[in-house]
């Protein structure tokens, strides 16, 4: 059925300014009021102490959000935004993963600010229509489509009369609605999230891009932290960009020969070795689950698990199959490690769109995992109807996966039962009624449901008051840091990756550090300092991509043949030759110099200024980086005993007399070791980064970063005490 | 005994670099496998034998996450 025509609410036009050097120099504000119908729109200006001290991208992002907020604001207060941004790679097409956006919000989740990424063609078409960053704020007063319209220089807001929220329809409806006659879909980007947002703090902002080939609208998920959610409590049902005409050099670079030429040498490469390598091309990031379940590392039946028997239905072999082959699969122009992997014609079996055959785009490593293991079930047709409905009902995958775990691990413990649950059986493994969970939780169909989607810090807390559930033995189990699900790898054995998942800006997602082959398998950090120098350079480094607007897909899931043999110990780690390259693009585009020390400082400065911002937000001291007992190792003996040999070998290296105890004993000793380890580590990682041991960066740290803004340094003086400094 | 990735391990006369590989369930792709400070071609790992007291490093770099 066709969609209804939408009433114009109000239009603003802008004259734009033209990219020069990767930047447009101006962000585009959009005020929705406060439900009172009341909307306005600004051009704001970039200034070079914006570009010297946040980039671009996240950079931008938070910037922008510090001056929007109060030192009080909440998620769902009107002052609050959802900022997206690319940065100065943003929109070329000669290297691959240069299409991301990135979005800054404060999280209904973690209650401080969220960055999440997607890719799709959102964030080069919003650049391309002259703007380096969107800022949208306030609340409208009815469902709204804002629509962006970079062909006519135009910002116009509607009333919605899409009949359902949920990102599949509403991506079809508005890449058909505002396409000339259909003809040019691919000039269109969507954002949405679905009918989840209306009462988890999980939702996730959908991002499209019309897959001419498939003639269907793509999504890609900026899906953690709850931006969805941010989005629907704003009344905007979706944000579209259009822009039609664009060249290979939109933005304006400084020297397009040598982004040329060495885009050119990556496609090679990839073309040359992906095959042999991680096979991006063919199965996406769905390469892992195997490798991971050989390393204990795959999340199985909540974390307590890192292999299973049945690891082959889900491995990449499986997901091959399903995934429709010799696709070009990148989601923006130039991508040819092309890894946005789709299953067609996929029969739906549950649910509002039972019975209907549609594209679904993964599932990817995390998916596979999130819903899939860690929930005990080994059936890719399963994850993809699940991966699906996630994605449609705007539900973020990890978050519903590694909290649907915990629920079941609540089930099978005896802390809920079937009369909480409202009559579902929720075993590991029980594929009909976790489906049906995922339903209800999307829909909010129930007191329960709705617990569950905000989440185990708080799902938690309503189970105790409600059912009795013991709140510390949830508190072991769940598998959360700052109110964020934890992604999808066990981190137990290593002590790095303790820090690379709860010693973050945000919590428990990869993106800031992956460090367990080098610190579990490789043994290269055998020391704190080590961990700490690694818990230093590599968020800084993935950080940097987030400031570009570039994926880090290209940096390491593809490598020079030689790489490994060419370098060694971390710095192969690091991929030279890749790193190389992004500093002299990084010139090509902006004509900016830069050094492998000036590209870690541009991310430090925004890291500390991150960190700064969650301790504005009543966050971001010691006490929030906490880790769960799970994460550090066994809670109960089946998890000892499947690994006995190996457990008990580690608690003699802690100078353990392991003879005469009950695994029960042993595992409360391996506790108390690592706990202490875990400390340990964190005084190592704040010295190194600058930090007291309260977690708070130093006034010597943010003068050496040139980010003493008077109200920085206020902030700071209020919270740095004498007896938290570490001994020179 | 050899020593891989720092810890000490089981050898026997004859053990190829694929075999090690295969017995540590080392499956990731993008490796590289030096021994006593030399690496090891890839080609050569079905061939490479490693000798009694060595000093394996077997390096996976790091994608994945």
């Amino acid at each position: 059925m066709e969609m209804k025509p939408m009433k114009l609410l109000t239009e603003w036009t802008y004259e734009p300014t033209k990219i020069h050097r990767g930047y447009s120099k101006e962000t585009l504000y959009i005020g929705l009021g406060n439900k009172d119908g009341k909307y306005s729109f600004e051009k704001r200006p970039v200034s070079e102490d914006m570009i010297e001290k946040f980039t671009g991208g996240r950079g931008f992002g938070l910037r922008l959000l510090w001056n929007a907020v109060k030192d009080g604001t909440k998620w769902n207060d009107p002052e609050n935004e959802i900022v997206i941004a690319g940065g100065p790679f943003c929109g070329i097409t000669q290297y691959p993963g240069a299409g991301k956006c990135y979005t800054v919000f404060l999280s209904p989740a973690t209650k401080q600010t969220y960055n999440s990424n997607a890719g799709g063609y959102f964030a080069p078409f919003l650049k391309f229509s002259g703007f380096d960053a969107l800022e949208l704020q306030g609340k409208a007063d009815r469902p709204v489509v804002v629509f962006i319209d970079g062909d006519n220089f135009k910002v116009q807001i509607f009333e919605s009369t899409l009949e359902d929220i949920n990102a599949y329809y509403v991506s079809e409806e508005l890449h058909e609605y505002f396409s000339n006659n259909g003809a040019d879909k691919h000039t269109i980007s969507v954002v949405s999230s679905g009918i989840a947002a209306r009462t988890t703090y999980c939702a996730g902002l959908n991002f499209s891009f019309y897959d001419t080939r498939r003639k269907a609208a793509r999504l890609k998920q900026a899906g953690r932290g709850g931006g969805g959610t941010v989005l629907f409590d704003k009344n905007v049902i979706a944000l579209v960009v259009k822009r039609t005409h664009f060249t290979g050099n939109e933005n304006d670079v400084a020297d397009l020969d040598t982004i040329q030429k060495i885009g050119v040498s990556l496609h090679k490469r990839i073309h040359d070795n992906d095959d042999k390598q991680c096979k991006m091309r063919s199965v996406g990031t769905a390469h892992l689950t195997e490798i991971m379940n050989d390393y204990e590392l795959l999340p199985v039946d909540n974390y307590k698990f890192g292999h299973h028997k049945d690891i082959d239905n889900i491995s990449s072999h499986a997901y091959q199959k399903l995934f429709t082959q010799g696709m070009a699969d990148g989601c923006w122009y130039g991508c040819s490690l092309a890894c946005a992997k789709a299953v067609d014609h996929f029969p739906l079996q549950t649910g509002p769109w039972k019975g209907k055959e549609v594209v679904v785009d993964g599932p990817e490593y995390e998916t596979a995992a999130s819903l899939g293991s860690t929930l005990g079930i080994f059936d890719p047709l399963w994850t993809v109807e699940a991966n699906f409905y996630a994605d449609h009902y705007g539900l973020d995958t990890i978050t519903i996966g590694t909290g649907g775990a915990f629920v079941c691990e609540c089930y099978e413990l005896g802390l809920i039962n079937k009369e909480d649950t409202h009559g579902l059986e929720l075993n590991f493994g029980n594929k009909k009624d976790i489906m049906e969970l995922i339903h209800r939780v999307a829909s909010g169909a129930d007191d329960f449901a709705i617990a569950c989607g905000k989440g185990i810090a708080e799902a938690r807390e309503y189970f105790a008051e409600h059912y009795g559930a013991d709140l510390a033995t949830m508190k072991k189990i769940g598998m959360e840091g700052q109110g964020l699900e934890v992604s999808e790898y066990r981190c137990q054995e290593s002590i790095a990756q303790w820090g690379g998942y709860f010693l973050t800006l945000k919590g428990p997602q990869h993106d800031e550090a992956w460090l367990i082959f080098m610190d579990m398998v490789n043994k290269q950090l055998p020391t704190y300092k080590d961990k700490a120098e690694a818990l230093f350079f590599f968020p800084c480094l993935r950080l940097w991509f987030s400031l570009q607007g570039l994926c880090k897909l290209p940096w390491n899931d593809i490598e020079p043949a030689d790489n490994g043999l060419k370098y060694k110990g971390i710095e192969a780690a690091k991929v030279p030759e890749h790193f190389k390259n992004y500093i002299d693009i990084y010139t090509a585009i902006t004509g900016r110099p830069l050094t492998p020390d000036g590209l870690i400082l541009q991310s430090e400065k925004v890291y500390n200024f991150e960190r700064i911002f969650n301790l504005r937000m009543g966050r971001g001291t010691s006490a929030y980086h906490e880790i769960p007992d799970r994460a550090l190792g066994p809670v109960w003996e089946d998890e000892w005993n499947s690994r006995p040999e190996y457990f008990d070998e580690k608690l003699k290296e802690f100078g353990v007399d392991i003879s005469g105890l009950s695994v029960k004993e042993k595992i409360a000793a391996l506790q108390q070791n690592r706990r202490k380890q875990w400390e340990d580590l964190k005084m190592a990682v704040y010295k190194r980064r600058g930090w007291n041991k309260n977690g708070i960066p130093t006034m010597e740290t943010v003068k050496r970063l040139g980010i003493d803004y008077p109200d920085v340094v206020e902030l700071l003086k209020k919270h740095l005490k004498p007896e938290d400094e570490f001994e020179a | 005994m050899i020593t891989v990735n720092g810890v000490e391990t089981q050898w026997n006369d004859g053990l190829t670099v694929a075999q090690l590989l295969a017995r540590e369930k080392f499956t990731f792709k993008m490796i590289a496998v030096w021994i006593d400070d030399s690496v090891v071609d890839k080609e050569y790992y079905a061939t490479k034998t490693i000798p009694d007291g060595a000093n394996v490093q077997v390096i996976h770099n790091i994608s994945g996450g």
